[in-house]
């Protein structure tokens, strides 16, 4: 049998058997998935709404390619970032965030919190410009033009939620320099893929993958879904 | 009649290019007024304001007594409702459509009410059926329903019957009518019909180039106009 039917049958065994070790792995990755996930909407949405919303703002010109650069930073300056941030004689050291899943979370957050806004800035850019001023017209304050405007933008908000995920969960090189690959305290699927192939351990490795891109479909088939959902309508 | 607005010097410009100049002008409350004039002559900017959507660069706009500076209040903003020329519907369904305004003043928003409006602008059968899938015509019953429903004591109409067949610009002017009638809504309606203000107005005025040229008494703007520009307007004729 060849590595990828090798891996694809101790991919079955692990979850058939619920190795313990996985299970430990697959639940840190999804708790720091969803944990920089949900600060990074929580910010990032009214932001990047903000943002589109309030085209004539005050250095515009600048804000946005500062967003766009931010959509592609390298995850891995932005784990040195973070690593001088947290360490001891960083600015937060005192903190003792460096190889938790708290500086994970971190470090993820600053990754996505920027696709987050751009996309959000995007797609609020992208609704009707009357739509605002009709709004106002019908009575809405500010801040009901600004729910108003986001909720007919969901779809393309549904994308940044897309993006985001899709960069935190199969994301390494940050979460391997903040998190250090601890087993059983900080290791997450991205970063045991990388410790297996260095062992040699090319099947466990793809086995891993395998998984990671399950969990990964499974979360996008739902996202879809309630895109299309909201398409219908 | 009391007054509805007053304008005071208003001008509104970009820059050196001023698109309203109105020096001097009343709306009376309960009134039925017809802005006509031709394309670019500030008909639709003067909506704005009248709307408090943009604030005059120069000059006062008086509201119900009050003088409405920049930070207008939102009980005056919730006074006056427009229904655009090009009216955007939200991804919702129709009947979610005409409810919003009252959604979005936190008022009840009881069932009997959007049937009532639906029925009235003949959009019962769509009541369901998402907004995006109207024609223009249907769009546009449903932005008048969706302004009516929240009762305003100012309706401002920019081109409001330009997408339908006569038999709904006949039914949306005899609503008109009978909401100004009934509830003494004040009614100001941008057009370029000259027969539709001829219908339905009360006063008429003719904009150009930011100018109100001439403000009467319908019958005597089209049967005995003052200023040769009235004239030439209504005979067809180009004005710039």
């Amino acid at each position: 049998m060849g590595t990828l039917g090798k891996a694809f049958t101790d991919a079955f065994g692990l979850l058939w058997n619920l190795d313990p070790s996985l299970v430990e792995t697959v639940a840190l990755t999804l708790q720091v998935t969803l944990a920089a996930l949900v600060i990074a909407l929580l910010v990032g949405v009214p932001v990047g709404a903000a943002v589109g919303l309030a085209r004539r703002l005050p250095g515009r010109w600048l804000i946005v390619p500062l967003i766009y650069t931010g959509m592609g930073l390298p995850p891995v300056v932005v784990g040195l970032f973070t690593y001088l941030i947290l360490s001891n004689q960083g600015p937060l050291g005192g903190l003792g965030w460096l190889f938790t899943p708290a500086g994970m979370i971190v470090a993820q957050t600053i990754i996505a919190l920027p696709l987050v806004v751009g996309l959000t800035m995007a797609a609020v850019q992208g609704v009707d410009p009357s739509l605002p001023v009709q709004m106002l017209s019908l009575g809405a304050t500010r801040r009901q033009v600004a729910g108003v405007t986001l909720l007919e933008a969901r779809i393309g908000v549904t994308a940044a939620v897309v993006a985001a995920y899709g960069a935190i969960i199969s994301e390494v090189g940050a979460v391997m320099l903040v998190g250090g690959n601890i087993e059983g305290e900080t290791r997450v699927l991205t970063t045991a893929i990388v410790l297996e192939t260095r062992k040699g351990n090319f099947a466990l490795a793809l086995a891993l993958g395998i998984i990671l891109l399950g969990i990964a479909f499974l979360t996008n088939f739902a996202f879809h879904r309630l895109q299309v959902r909201q398409g219908a309508r | 009649m009391t007054a509805a607005y007053r304008l005071d010097d208003v001008r509104h410009c970009y820059g050196d290019r001023c698109v309203v100049d109105v020096p001097d002008m009343e709306i009376a409350s309960g009134e039925i007024l017809a802005i006509v004039g031709p394309s670019g002559a500030g008909k639709s900017t003067l909506l704005r304001l009248l709307d408090f959507l943009e604030t005059p660069t120069h000059g006062t706009i008086t509201y119900a007594g009050s003088t409405v500076d920049r930070d207008v209040p939102l009980s005056i903003r919730r006074d006056v409702t427009t229904v655009f020329q090009r009216p955007v519907l939200l991804r919702r369904t129709v009947a979610a459509n005409v409810r919003i305004g009252r959604r979005l003043r936190s008022l009840d928003t009881k069932a009997g009410d959007t049937e009532r409006w639906l029925e009235r602008l003949g959009l019962t059968e769509l009541a369901d059926a998402p907004a995006r899938t109207l024609s223009a015509g249907e769009a546009q019953r449903v932005a008048f329903a969706r302004a009516l429903i929240v009762e305003p004591s100012v309706l401002l109409l920019d081109e409001p019957t330009g997408n339908l067949d006569p038999y709904n610009v006949g039914l949306l002017e005899e609503i008109v009518r009978a909401e100004n009638a009934d509830r003494g809504t004040t009614v100001v309606v941008v057009t370029h019909d000259v027969f539709q203000a001829r219908r339905i107005a009360d006063r008429t005025a003719l904009m150009v180039s930011g100018n109100i040229v001439e403000l009467s008494e319908t019958e005597t703007f089209f049967a005995a106009p003052e200023d040769a520009r009235t004239a030439a307007f209504l005979r067809g004729d180009l004005l710039y």
